[in-house]
């Protein structure tokens, strides 16, 4: 029994597929919570329930097969259930599949000889009674020593029964290990918790005895669960699996299987370049409709200035792209969750591992499209060292939505609407080509990273085939909902400080600098639009392009867009709004968009335009290959745990970007 | 003498074989491991010896494959089911013992 005077923690543990993020939303709904674990990235998924007077915490731990840890993801689950800091679960909500027990139940008597108060929840118990699965649930609890309760989280059965079994959680009787093969190997440990607990602070010569006792270990609990679940579970001998085996026959067929995939990543472009345009366009319009409000409402000066042209341009700077990654999030998860992406991972193992990657690292690939960030994390269930770093390090090569912005405006510049190829609009070929182009340098650098990179480890690739099922729509909303507060949260900060610090740095300069420009009386005589230059040319941030100017003049780029190369460190997209406050100090008509603005830019002196071809395509082809994003380097540190990986992605991604936008500038010059 | 010991290496060459030498559709029973590290792992994912394994599906490109173990679907590459030793069951055997 556990003492009722506190918050009970819960942590609900289970292999993966076995429904516990179901069960997660089902009994927590919106109290949840998405925070980090302490020192990873691995996401911590939290959420509250009351019951019976009682107030519960509960943990969604990453799925893990066994308490022996083969990826970090299992890693983290399994220290969070040994944890001994006051904040660890009272009690370990055991999650299983009705319909595949065996496998299930392995972690299940793991758990049960940590001697910590459990309760076994199996779910899905109405897809078992349709499969004619019948469990003797006393003879089960008998055995194993601790709380049985059917749920289906699906239709939301049987909670109430889970949390009063929660509430009157005990720790069993029962005994699962081998207990003699442990005290031959270790005679200093008294119980297997203590001897878990090892495999995270032990020599070489220990961790060789854990992988024995292991092995054999886990021989008898099998055979113990097979004596098991004869006694507790009766099976039909053939079972209905028809409709997966159907589904498979196409998703997995040599020519129709790589055509679906294909047609999905299709319906998936045209979703979130396409449709997410229009929720973009009113976003972008109530903004621009807002700040115009704001401005008059608010007296004139320093600060209506800093809350309209700062704060408000910085946040629908945010907020513009969120219907693009809620849509990409939400195809995402609804492919994961129906069982399609295992088999697009099966389908393509064979094409990834030639380039140093594997199945598992097709879904890290995909998701990069809208941001790097996710991406990196989700490579956690990549087991094999060298593969996942090699995909951590080409995934920000694929152009994420940020860059979306950047290569719309230069597309922009370059072609007109009725420039049209052969029926197509250039504009929409372009913007394909520079995604294929991202893909295709993401493949090269993943090959050639391959032949680079030493390591011992064995590369293995493992991985289950989940049955097809149709999708928990609650789950998936939910999910896409805390992805999209995520991002909101952790890259917004940064892009919305940015835009208040680059807001002050275009409109203040060194000290002479408002004097200088109310008193020069030749400063009446020229026009406005030539002071307003003049102004940003002597601001903080015109000195501050001026000095780098050297250095980017040979890939064709001048002082503004150095300025807007530096804050573009803080998020891509930053590129598009740095130009639009560089250029609407210039002119005196609001209404030119930043397009028309750009393309009419010449030069003082030789009055030739400033953004010819060859500096738009050196432009795509540098914001292509550039990593310029701060966020994603803190993630590649927080994942690799070490800074030689986040500095070896900047330094070939600068020399990448660098190097081909200088080739591609004076072959078009 | 030497001829018995002859048919017993043949026959041990034609009933014992590797996972990834199965065809689709062909069961067998898992015998040992070749891999120390993987056999955790296969251990673990209930593809034990005495298991009856099943090949369901071959990836579009011959690698890797789906098989059938405990009621679930596991795909691996050939390179990993090549470490696991097995013992083909004949069709009409199988029929029998499930």
């Amino acid at each position: 029994m556990i003492a009722k005077s506190h918050t009970i923690r819960i942590a609900l543990v289970g292999n993966p597929n076995s429904g516990k993020s179901t069960l997660f939303n089902s009994l927590t709904g919106l109290t949840q919570k998405t925070g980090n674990y302490a020192g990873v990235t691995v996401e911590k998924h939290e959420g509250k329930f009351n019951y019976n007077h009682t107030s519960f915490s509960v943990t969604d731990l990453p799925g893990t097969y066994s308490l022996f840890p083969k990826s970090l993801d299992e890693e983290v689950s399994c220290k969070t259930i040994l944890s001994h800091a006051p904040d660890k679960p009272d009690v370990i909500v055991i999650v299983a599949d009705s319909t595949n027990l065996k496998r299930h139940l392995l972690l299940a008597t793991q758990l049960i000889d940590l001697k910590i108060p459990c309760v076994l929840a199996l779910n899905m118990i109405d897809e078992a009674k349709k499969q004619n699965i019948t469990i003797y649930k006393t003879e089960l609890e008998n055995i194993l020593g601790i709380h049985v309760v059917f749920v289906d989280s699906r239709k939301k059965t049987g909670l109430e029964e889970l949390k009063s079994k929660i509430l009157n959680a005990k720790d069993s009787h029962s005994i699962f290990y081998h207990f003699e093969k442990q005290l031959n190997l270790f005679p200093n440990l008294k119980t297997y918790k203590e001897l878990v607990e090892l495999q995270f602070n032990c020599t070489d010569e220990d961790s060789k005895k854990i992988k024995q006792f292991e092995k054999e270990d886990n021989i008898s609990r099998f055979h113990k669960l097979n004596y098991i679940i004869a006694k507790c579970i009766k099976k039909p001998e053939q079972l209905n699996k028809s409709l997966t085996q159907k589904l498979d026959a196409v998703f997995t067929h040599k020519f129709f299987g790589f055509i679906f995939f294909f047609f999905i990543l299709f319906i998936v472009f045209q979703f979130v370049f396409f449709i997410a345009d229009f929720p973009m366009a009113w976003i972008e319009k109530s903004f621009a409709y807002f700040m115009n409000v704001t401005s008059n409402v608010l007296p004139n000066g320093e600060l209506n200035d800093l809350i309209v042209n700062g704060v408000l341009a910085g946040i629908s700077g945010i907020v513009v792209f969120i219907p693009q990654i809620a849509l990409l999030f939400l195809f995402i998860t609804v492919l994961e969750d129906t069982g399609y992406m295992a088999r697009a991972s099966f389908i393509l193992d064979k094409i990834m591992q030639k380039f140093g990657l594997n199945g598992k690292s097709v879904i890290p690939l995909i998701s990069s499209v809208a941001c790097a960030i996710p991406s990196i994390m989700s490579t956690r269930t990549i087991t094999n060292w060298k593969t996942r770093i090699i995909t951590i390090l080409v995934t920000p090569l694929i152009s994420c939505s940020a860059r979306l912005p950047v290569y719309t405006l230069i597309i922009s510049i370059m072609f007109k609407d009725e420039h049209m190829f052969y029926g197509f609009n250039y504009k929409g070929i372009v913007l394909m080509l520079m995604y294929l182009l991202g893909f295709g340098m993401a493949f090269l650098a993943a090959f050639i990273l391959k032949l680079i990179l030493k390591s011992n480890e064995k590369n293995y690739f493992m991985m289950e085939l989940p049955v097809y099922r149709m999708p928990q729509w609650q789950t998936v909303f939910m999910l896409v909902f805390k992805k999209v507060k995520l991002f909101l949260f952790n890259a917004g900060k940064i892009i919305l400080a940015i835009s208040i610090v680059l807001w002050f740095l275009v409109s203040h300069g060194p000290t002479d600098f408002p004097v200088k420009f109310k008193n020069d009386p030749t400063a009446l005589k020229t026009s406005q639009n030539e002071l307003n230059a003049q102004k940003l040319e002597s601001s903080y941030a015109g000195i501050f392009g001026k000095k780098i100017e050297p250095l980017i003049q040979p890939i064709g780029f001048d002082w503004k867009i150095g300025i807007a190369l530096i804050t573009s460190f803080a998020a891509r997209e930053v590129f598009v709004s740095t130009m639009a406050t560089i250029y609407s100090s210039n002119t005196s008509n609001g209404n030119t968009t930043l397009r028309e603005k750009l393309s009419s830019q010449k030069d003082l002196i030789t009055q030739k335009p400033i953004y010819t071809n060859a500096v738009c395509w050196s432009l795509l082809i540098f914001y292509a290959f550039a990593m310029q994003c701060m966020s994603t380097l803190a993630t590649t540190y927080s994942e690799t745990k070490h800074w030689k990986w986040p500095f070896i992605q900047l330094v070939f991604m600068s020399i990448l970007a660098y190097g081909s936008s200088f080739i591609i500038f004076h072959l078009l010059k | 003498m030497r001829h018995i010991i002859f048919k017993i290496v043949t026959l041990k060459a034609i009933l014992f074989m590797t996972l990834d030498q199965l065809k689709i559709g062909q069961s067998a029973v898992v015998q040992e491991f070749t891999d120390d590290f993987l056999s955790l792992k296969f251990i673990e994912m209930g593809c034990l010896p005495g298991e009856i394994v099943k090949v369901v599906n071959i990836a579009p490109m011959g690698d890797p494959i789906a098989i059938e173990v405990s009621g679930y679907v596991l795909s691996l590459r050939k390179q990993e089911a090549s470490t696991v030793v097995v013992t083909i069951l004949n069709d009409v055997i199988l029929n029998k013992t499930i």
